[in-house]
């Protein structure tokens, strides 16, 4: 057989046999869409927590009145005194922490000519945004000098550019809070969403005076709702929380013998965890995956084998009439190969088609990894090739008679 | 007239599951010349198949010698053989052997695939072939759309793709009715007579048997006759 013959032979054979090439082509197909599409839904939930944790900011403690332990919440936070403002000033001086943010949220009524929306603004002072790891696209941001004098003005996030402005540039308009006029400095850049799902772009940062004494009247001066601290680095994590400790403690004048009434919450601990539910569902995905792979290639296995004996009664028949054995291991081959290849393309096209419609539909981020293709392709290609050619190879080396005589 | 075949002291045996071997063949001795019209007839189990598949290179003798055209069977390697069932020699089987999902044209010219002969040529060298055996207007059969038949035409006309000077035929009518039979006979007598191919044949018909010049009988692996027919 001239060796172009044998691609064609080969093809021959597969559109005489469509129902075998039809059923290992769909083994391939669900072998390998399916492994393509979870990891590529593992892989981006995988890299959605990823970004989140990065807009998060990095070595950061969370530190809030009240107590928490292991029994549960113990005295809210109504009971213990509030933080403060001299409590962030206090804690600016600790060796171990390069930035204190003291912040106090509330939601407010924002208006600007026709339009309103509601959101959260932030009272903050400068360091929040270096907590955050923030930057500004557009403008300024406020001062120590804007916070002491309590100024009115605002960065606005990219949710209320969007809501309020329309396609003005907000940079220098006037934007009434609760009825009180703010004039817009800078505008934030996109965040994304916090691990929690919240939408961090919907979001105003004034300086905390202003948002103490002008817009939220506060019953004990001073008063923040929590305080963001960034140590160091991710080794004074430790020291960090056992100097605030200390000084909070102090400052509070507990007894020895008294619980906290305030909570440090490490929040690289919280985006551990986070990283580590992620990476479960990925795993977990994965293993689904591989059960899958594992079925398509039981699939693609059974029916290359089950067609084993009319194929060696083929093989029989295409000896006696002259096939040399090079001819019909090339013949096989190409034959599992090709169907392989086949099943294989449309079977990542069936994976990446699904990932994108997941990703459209219930609106999850997904990344469909180059290795999560080349590892089920070469997977299931392998499966069907070896069975596919194996036996073809087995049949040809016996005498003519011997596999004309195969039941 | 030249020798085509000659085999001398051929045995074969089959091993045995729990040991030794059944021995089918006690040593043949064997001239055919070019041209010759033999039919082979025996009991059942008397080592007709097993012989015919030993001419037919599809199975190796135990021991012995085998000539075809002047070439020293046994000691071909595989791929030799595989040319000379290519080229050499024709069979056709009681049960027709056809690849049941190519069309008839395409089957005839397998042979003609594995002699590396072009698309087209092997398109028309079938046809041709097919029209030979009288079924030039159904090429594109499948081979179950046919009568049994029709298919050992088929069969014959595969045998014949690359102008064999031998055909071996194992009970080719053994699956078929008797005005079926005597059409295949006629062709293979036409085969023989006019181009001169030589043919031998198992059967177990006297009827069938007539059609030949020559008659060997074989009896629990041994050569109990071979002389002109007279059954
Ligand atoms: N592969 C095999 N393994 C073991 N024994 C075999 C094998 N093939 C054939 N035999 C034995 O060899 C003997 C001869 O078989 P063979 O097929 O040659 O007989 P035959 O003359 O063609 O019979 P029939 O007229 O029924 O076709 C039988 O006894 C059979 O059982
Ligand atoms: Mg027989």
């Amino acid at each position: 057989m001239s060796w172009h013959a044998a691609p064609a032979e080969a093809w021959r054979a597969l559109g005489a046999n469509r129902l075998r090439t039809a059923l290992t082509m769909l083994g391939m197909i669900i072998g390998v869409g399916a492994v393509v599409l979870m990891l590529a839904v593992g892989q981006g939930a995988q890299s959605t927590v990823r970004q989140a944790i990065s807009a998060m900011g990095s070595a950061l403690l969370v530190i809030s009145p009240g107590s928490s332990s292991a029994g549960g919440l113990r005295g809210g936070a109504g009971t213990a005194p509030p933080l403060t403002l001299n409590d962030a000033q206090a804690m600016a001086q600790l060796p171990s922490l390069s930035a204190v943010a003291p912040v106090f949220p509330n939601s407010a009524q924002l208006v600007y000519g026709a339009r309103n929306w509601n959101t959260t603004v932030y009272g903050v002072t400068p360091d929040y945004l270096t907590v955050r790891a923030w930057n500004l696209d557009d403008g300024q941001p406020f001062t120590h000098g804007d916070v002491r004098r309590g100024t009115r003005v605002a960065l606005v996030g990219q949710q209320i550019v969007a809501n309020l402005f329309g396609g003005t540039d907000p940079i220098g308009q006037t934007l009434r809070i609760k009825n009180l006029p703010f004039v817009v400095i800078g505008v934030l850049e996109r965040k994304g969403q916090t691990l929690d799902g919240r939408d961090q772009d919907d979001a105003v940062l004034i300086p905390i005076t202003a948002a103490q004494t002008r817009l939220f009247g506060t019953t004990f001066p001073g008063t923040v709702r929590f305080i963001i601290v960034q140590a160091r680095s991710d080794a004074h994590m430790e020291d960090a929380e056992a100097e605030l400790t200390q000084l909070l403690r102090a400052r509070r004048r507990l007894a020895d013998d008294a619980d906290n009434d305030f909570t440090i919450r490490n929040l690289s601990a919280i985006a551990e965890t986070a990283a580590l539910s992620a990476r479960a569902m990925a795993v977990m995905l994965g293993a689904i995956a591989s059960v899958s792979l594992l079925v398509g290639g039981i699939g693609i296995m059974n029916i290359m084998l089950v067609s084993v004996t009319e194929r060696t009664r083929e093989i029989g028949i295409r000896m006696a009439i002259g096939a040399r054995r090079s001819d019909i291991l090339l013949q096989f081959l190409l034959e599992a190969l090709l169907l392989c290849v086949l099943g294989g393309l449309a079977g990542v096209a069936l994976g990446i088609g699904g990932a994108w419609l997941v990703g459209e539909l219930a609106g999850m981020a997904v990344v469909v990894t180059g290795s999560a293709i080349a590892l089920s392709f070469l997977f299931a290609a392998g499966v069907g090739v070896f069975f596919g050619f194996y036996p073809a190879r087995q049949a040809a080396l016996l005498k003519p008679v011997e596999a004309l005589r195969h039941e | 007239m030249a020798t085509l075949i000659q085999v001398s002291g051929l045995r074969k045996q089959y091993p045995l599951a729990g040991g030794g071997a059944t021995p089918v063949l006690h040593g043949i001795d064997m001239t055919i010349e070019t041209g010759e019209f033999v039919a082979i007839m025996g009991p059942s189990g008397s080592g007709k198949s097993t012989f015919m598949n030993i001419l037919g290179c599809l199975d190796t003798p135990s021991a012995g010698d085998y000539w075809l055209n002047g070439q020293a069977v046994a000691r071909l390697n595989p791929d030799r053989l595989a040319m000379l069932r290519n080229r050499q020699i024709g069979f056709v089987f009681q049960g027709f052997n056809l690849l049941p999902r190519i069309s008839i044209a395409d089957n005839v010219a397998l042979p003609l695939l594995y002699a590396g002969v072009g698309k087209a040529a092997r398109r028309q060298r079938a046809v041709e072939l097919l029209q030979q055996v009288g079924l030039g207007t159904r090429s594109d059969a499948r081979p179950n759309q046919l009568s049994g038949g029709q298919q050992q035409r088929v069969a014959i006309a595969r045998a014949l793709a690359n102008r064999p000077p031998l055909i071996l035929a194992d009970e080719p009518t053994g699956n078929l009715d008797t005005h079926t039979s005597d059409e295949i006979m006629a062709l293979f007598d036409r085969l023989n007579s006019e181009q001169g191919i030589t043919l031998i044949l198992v059967t177990h018909e006297p009827d069938i048997a007539r059609c030949a010049r020559r008659l060997v009988r074989f009896k629990d692996g041994h050569i109990v006759h071979d002389g002109a027919v007279n059954v």
